[in-house]
């Protein structure tokens, strides 16, 4: 008896706990969403946590959207769309070859494969900021400085796709298979192409959310490369913006252009944080 | 047959050819290129400056009074910022990693709260940067509200270098400490159970079990989340970059620090076009940060792989 009134108090002291930290989680998103319901003028007298109105929601993005494009050198609208042709094609790139690049350690027997392994693990270890110099010598030699090209074409080779691609791969794809297609005389590139991928899918969407959050996310690279090209600014340069202009503060567009940037990221979490969350702990279970 | 093997072989090694081009043009060729590049400096001959080979950055701007130690300044408040979220951010999540597990004590709407302590970490992190910047401003909801509770003398927060590198580190603890957590609680999911059944067949307490089967198990686990976050908080950038621009300044007597200005922060500002930028001493401190970060990693790898096959 005694222990099990013992067990209902630590779950209650648990709960207790647990609730109070996903309070503190989504906290300053419900002050975005009240304050961006809000003009500037009742932002500044105190904190406010009931929403204001729709009407103040649209008044307050009428004139972000008349103000931005003269104080961040580029319109919401703008900058999104920017991001959406980025991180698009980064998160096929992404996906695609590292797939590929895991089929080939994966499945075929060549001098050197374990090496190679080995290299793509280790590289892993290394951080891209810290060839930033070299990285910039590269667009202006190839003349995609100030293009969106140097942001997506290095998704090609993304070592932490590849690995996840790799675990995955051992568990779901059997040699037998890919044998039977040579026996009925299909190439190898068709093999991948129309054999494997299929069944790698379940991998392959988690990868491509991933890949999705960090470029879309991405701030240091683009205020780098764009840097001269106001009008190809990214959704994340467009907030360093709104940040930057603080002669006219107006807290209420403010919080609405913060959160425009957030609502599509919490719409899609809410439709797959089961798959996001399967995901990260597959890639932390490692070895 | 034989034959045929290498020919298929053949096949990985063409399908290898985009990553390893794509990662020579953008990644390795780059690091080459940082690391030649931070030998060429600017020296004066006579009147002239001109573009000379040798270690005048490193004498320069890393030993040297030109720089102002900046570059060490920058790397003491990385890794402040990086202990500062880190030590509470593991034992937190490893706390909740075993209450999540506990199969006695099973809470209710795990699956929820795990969703929702993650969810941070998934949000762009310039927009959370300046959304913490906006509540904790003059004025700011937060500041003005601790104001009024008479909790805080001045609203004017984010002005003290101390608080702005706490707040960027809480900050970082918040966004971190949900994908840490999920990673634990899979790693103690993975753990055979039938250990613990046997601990409990021996009478063990619940402390018990954690710390001589959970945490011993857990170590490659917690080996990764030390590495991967260690090299992923020396490159931290968005958050500090966003909320105070590295600063304001701290004053030591003479001195002064900048409070919040990470390693990439600094190497950016001599990248970045305008009156400062001067690639060669971007370099050289790229070619420092680089270095830290492998040696960190090593150590810490090193560190917790010897202490796992002394007790094993």
């Amino acid at each position: 008896m005694k222990t099990k009134e013992n067990i209902i108090g630590v779950k209650i002291f648990r709960t207790v706990i647990c609730v109070l930290l996903c309070f503190l989680s989504l906290f300053p998103f419900w002050i975005l969403l009240v304050n961006s319901t809000l003009p500037s003028n009742q932002i500044v007298t105190g904190m406010k946590v009931i929403p204001g109105s729709i009407q103040q929601f649209i008044n307050n993005y009428r004139g972000l959207m008349a103000g931005s494009e003269k104080t961040s050198g580029v319109s919401l609208i703008q900058a999104m769309e920017n991001s959406l042709i980025i991180t698009i094609p980064t998160v096929i790139l992404q996906v695609y070859f590292g797939s590929l690049t895991a089929y080939a350690v994966t499945v075929y027997r060549f001098k050197g494969r374990d090496f190679v392994w080995g290299f793509i693990y280790a590289i892993m270890m290394i951080p891209t900021q810290v060839s930033i110099v070299g990285f910039i010598k590269v667009c202006n030699l190839t003349h995609l400085y100030g293009t969106f090209f140097p942001l997506i074409l290095p998704a090609i080779a993304a070592p932490t796709t590849v690995y996840f691609m790799k675990q995955y791969m051992e568990g779901a794809l059997s040699v037998s298979l890919v044998e039977a297609a040579r026996i009925d005389g299909a190439g190898e590139f068709k093999t991948f192409n129309k054999i494997v991928l299929p069944l790698l899918t379940p991998a392959m969407a988690t990868q491509a959310i991933f890949a999705f959050v960090a470029s879309w996310n991405n701030l240091y690279t683009p205020s780098l490369i764009l840097a001269t090209e106001r009008q190809k600014a990214t959704m994340p340069m467009f907030v360093e913006a709104l940040k930057a202009n603080d002669k006219t503060r107006d807290y209420g567009q403010i919080y609405t252009g913060l959160f425009i940037t957030v609502i599509p990221i919490i719409i899609m979490y809410v439709f797959l944080a089961r798959y996001i969350i399967g995901g990260v702990a597959l890639g932390g279970v490692k070895e | 047959m034989k034959k045929k093997t290498v020919e298929y072989g053949r096949y990985g090694i063409i399908f290898l050819v985009p990553f390893f081009l794509t990662f020579a043009v953008f990644q390795f060729y780059p690091l080459l290129y940082t690391i030649v590049d931070s030998f060429v400096y600017t020296a004066k001959n006579g009147r002239q400056t001109v573009e000379a080979v040798g270690l005048g950055n490193y004498a320069n701007y890393i030993f040297g009074a030109a720089g102002n130690g900046e570059i060490w300044q920058a790397l003491l408040i990385t890794i402040a910022m990086w202990l500062l979220n880190f030590i509470p951010q593991i034992v937190l999540s490893l706390i909740l990693a075993a209450w999540f597990t506990d199969r006695q004590r099973k809470l209710k709407a795990s699956g929820a709260y795990k969703a929702i302590m993650y969810l941070p970490n998934i949000i762009t992190a310039a927009t959370i940067a300046v959304l913490y910047f906006n509540m904790f401003d003059t004025h700011g909801p937060i500041s003005s509200l601790l104001y009024k509770l008479n909790i805080i003398e001045s609203e004017d927060l984010l002005y003290s270098g101390w608080f702005s590198l706490g707040l960027i580190a809480f900050i970082q603890f918040w966004m971190w400490y949900g994908n840490t957590m999920v990673v634990l609680t899979a790693g103690i999911l993975g753990i055979n159970p039938s250990l613990y059944e046997a601990a409990c067949v021996d009478g063990a307490t619940s402390r018990q079990q954690f710390f001589k089967i959970t945490l011993p198990l857990l170590k490659p686990i917690l080996q990764y989340t030390l590495v991967t976050s260690a090299i992923g908080g020396l490159q931290m950038y968005d958050i500090p970059q966003l909320l105070n621009e590295g600063g304001p300044v701290i004053r030591f007597g003479e001195g002064s620090v900048y409070s919040t200005r990470t390693v990439v922060m600094l190497i950016k500002q001599y990248v970045a076009n305008g009156a400062s930028q001067n690639f060669g001493r971007a370099s050289a401190y790229s070619v420092i940060l680089f270095i830290v970060t492998l040696a960190i990693s090593m150590i810490f790898y090193i560190a917790t792989s010897e202490k796992k096959s002394k007790r094993g």
